[in-house]
């Protein structure tokens, strides 16, 4: 059965879908515009998207989702040199994207401030199950996307729904990127309940959130591990949030501290604190950890969700049957996306994993079933909730000429030369990625340690820096 | 160092930013480096810098380089 979360909307008919700022728009209203921004576009035609948590945004990616159209949604972050190689490798036919985004291109005026370029499509046929390109990293400008079909989207979303018993009395207020998979889900989830999403641009730091979050009486919001840092320092414990009713925490590890000190200041406020693990592959989310036992079990996301199931294998490929043994998770459901693509031919491919994801993260499962991420299996980094894939910033490193490589364990990100150029090195991170710049470190090194066949030794570099410190 | 030395220096320092983009126009997302973790960095060197633990209101209110200014003068820090 094929499912699409577009086709549930109208039933929500004037309920109030979003507000933003002092403007609220019914369902009814929401879809009119939807149709209104997408009709005049190609049918089974490839649509770019840059969005920003605004009503515009949403209604473009509601009209796509409703006409069929595949969508490519771009990260905010996105770098002009990375935006233009991203459309030249897949060819949309038009780009929504704030105005004056694009000079080079026909453009009409979608009103608060958005404009719609024309650009020349591929002649690819995109597969008729697609719907959906998500980045896996907004940070590094890879142009590696994730496909996700209609039925990807809407089975996550409705088994978010039941698991966090979200109702159209839900209100949640935005907080993390409309192109990062969290984000997303968390609109996805509220559309299918008939809920309303409270759409902000405005920081967490910033006095304009709080103020939106109180009077629109919000009932919960996202938060990668950084948002819970941020939230820390803001003296949570201490803030009168009367009408939140939960909060979500994903995109990373949030530490054994933060879990534990806001699983508490939670539970004392009697809003529910729930953790959760995912991935742009599963469309979002795999597991999460209910709030009655976020308390108890700190430090872990929980068990598969709804729909899902997980899997540990050992390096032979077996099944782990034994409690407490750490082995690779692989998540089975129906959110796991068709395959990734790179370039316009891929958007004709159809599903290669058959709902089988390899997470490539290390876990392992107690007694009573939930699960704990011990590691990765291969070189990824989350910083502030992006993913940043170590391997593909080291091959752009060298691209540019470096003799640089990155290295780093969960949320600090290390960059090694061996000449003197950090100041161009620090340079180049800051303009070519979207990476914070107390995001990472750079540190000079005598020599990078390489085998004998050229591949660089990151056990020895680190090694070798410990030493030195 | 001086009060405003210290404040202008913990912008200088955690923005990395040169001592003439220091002014009313200097703030938050008016450049790339005051971002939400910029943010929380300035914060944390203020507190530094003159040893005080700002409020939650204080820190959320603190979105331009004269706004700080206000601020920190409920802190009973003295700019001459």
């Amino acid at each position: 059965m094929t499912s699409s979360l577009a086709d549930r909307l109208a039933a929500h008919g004037e309920r109030i879908a979003c507000a933003q700022g002092d403007s609220v728009w019914s369902y009814a209203r929401l879809l009119a515009m939807a149709d209104s921004l997408v009709n005049t576009l190609k049918d089974r035609t490839l649509v770019a998207l840059l969005p920003a948590n605004d009503f515009t945004s949403l209604c473009v990616y509601v009209g796509c989702l409703q006409r069929k159209l595949p969508l490519l949604l771009l990260p905010s972050s996105i770098k002009p040199d990375a935006l233009r190689e991203t459309l030249a490798a897949y060819q949309p036919g038009s780009l929504f994207a704030p105005a004056g985004t694009l000079n080079t291109a026909q453009s009409l005026d979608c009103g608060a401030g958005y404009a719609r370029y024309s650009l020349a499509a591929s002649d690819v046929v995109p597969h008729n199950d697609l719907a959906l390109l998500l980045t896996t990293s907004g940070s590094t400008g890879s142009r590696k996307y994730v496909r996700l079909s209609h039925t990807n989207i809407f089975s996550n979303a409705y088994s978010i729904v039941t698991y966090l018993n979200i109702t159209g009395d839900d209100r949640p207020i935005t907080t993390l990127p409309f192109s990062y998979s969290y984000g997303l889900s968390i609109i996805n989830s509220h559309l299918l309940a008939g809920a309303t999403i409270i759409l902000t641009e405005e920081p967490l730091v910033k006095r304009d959130f709080w103020d939106s979050l109180r009077q629109r009486r919000a009932t919960t919001f996202g938060g990668v591990p950084y948002t819970y840092t941020m939230l820390r320092r803001l003296r949570f414990a201490r803030m009168e949030l009367p009408s939140i009713r939960y909060l979500t925490q994903a995109g990373g590890r949030l530490g054994e501290e933060l879990h534990r000190e806001f699983a508490l200041a939670c539970a004392d406020k009697g809003i529910g604190f729930v953790p959760m693990y995912g991935q742009t592959e599963a469309t979002a989310r795999m597991s999460y950890l209910a709030a009655e036992v976020s308390c108890r079990s700190i430090g872990s996301v929980g068990q598969a969700i709804p729909g899902g199931r997980f899997e540990l294998l050992d390096g032979a490929g077996n099944v782990i049957m034994d409690p407490d043994t750490e082995g690779e998770l692989i998540y089975y459901g129906a959110n796991v996306c068709l395959g990734y693509a790179s370039t316009a031919a891929d958007l004709a491919r159809g599903d290669e994993n058959h709902g089988r994801l390899q997470t490539g993260d290390i876990a392992r499962c107690d007694a009573a079933g939930n699960y704990y991420i011990v590691g990765r299996k291969k070189r990824f980094l989350k910083l502030a909730g992006n993913r940043v894939n170590l391997d593909e910033l080291d091959s752009l490193l060298a691209r540019e000429g470096f003799s640089a490589v990155s290295a780093g364990k969960d949320d600090a990100l290390l960059v090694y030369t061996d000449r003197n150029d950090q100041d161009t090195l620090k340079c180049f991170l800051a303009n070519h990625t979207s990476l914070n710049k107390y995001a990472y470190k750079i540190t000079r090194v005598p020599v990078i340690p390489r085998s004998d066949s050229g591949k660089v030794l990151y056990a020895k570099l680190e090694s070798a820096l410990e030493r030195d410190c | 160092m001086t009060n405003r030395e210290k404040y202008n220096q913990a912008f200088i320092e955690t923005l990395e930013i040169t001592a003439d983009q220091l002014g009313d126009d200097l703030t938050y997302q008016s450049i790339e480096a005051w971002d939400s973790v910029g943010h929380m960095q300035l914060v944390s060197a203020l507190e530094d810098a003159f040893d005080i633990m700002m409020d939650t209101d204080d820190i959320i209110d603190l979105s331009s380089y004269p706004l700080g200014i206000e601020i920190l003068k409920k802190y009973d820090v003295e700019f001459s």
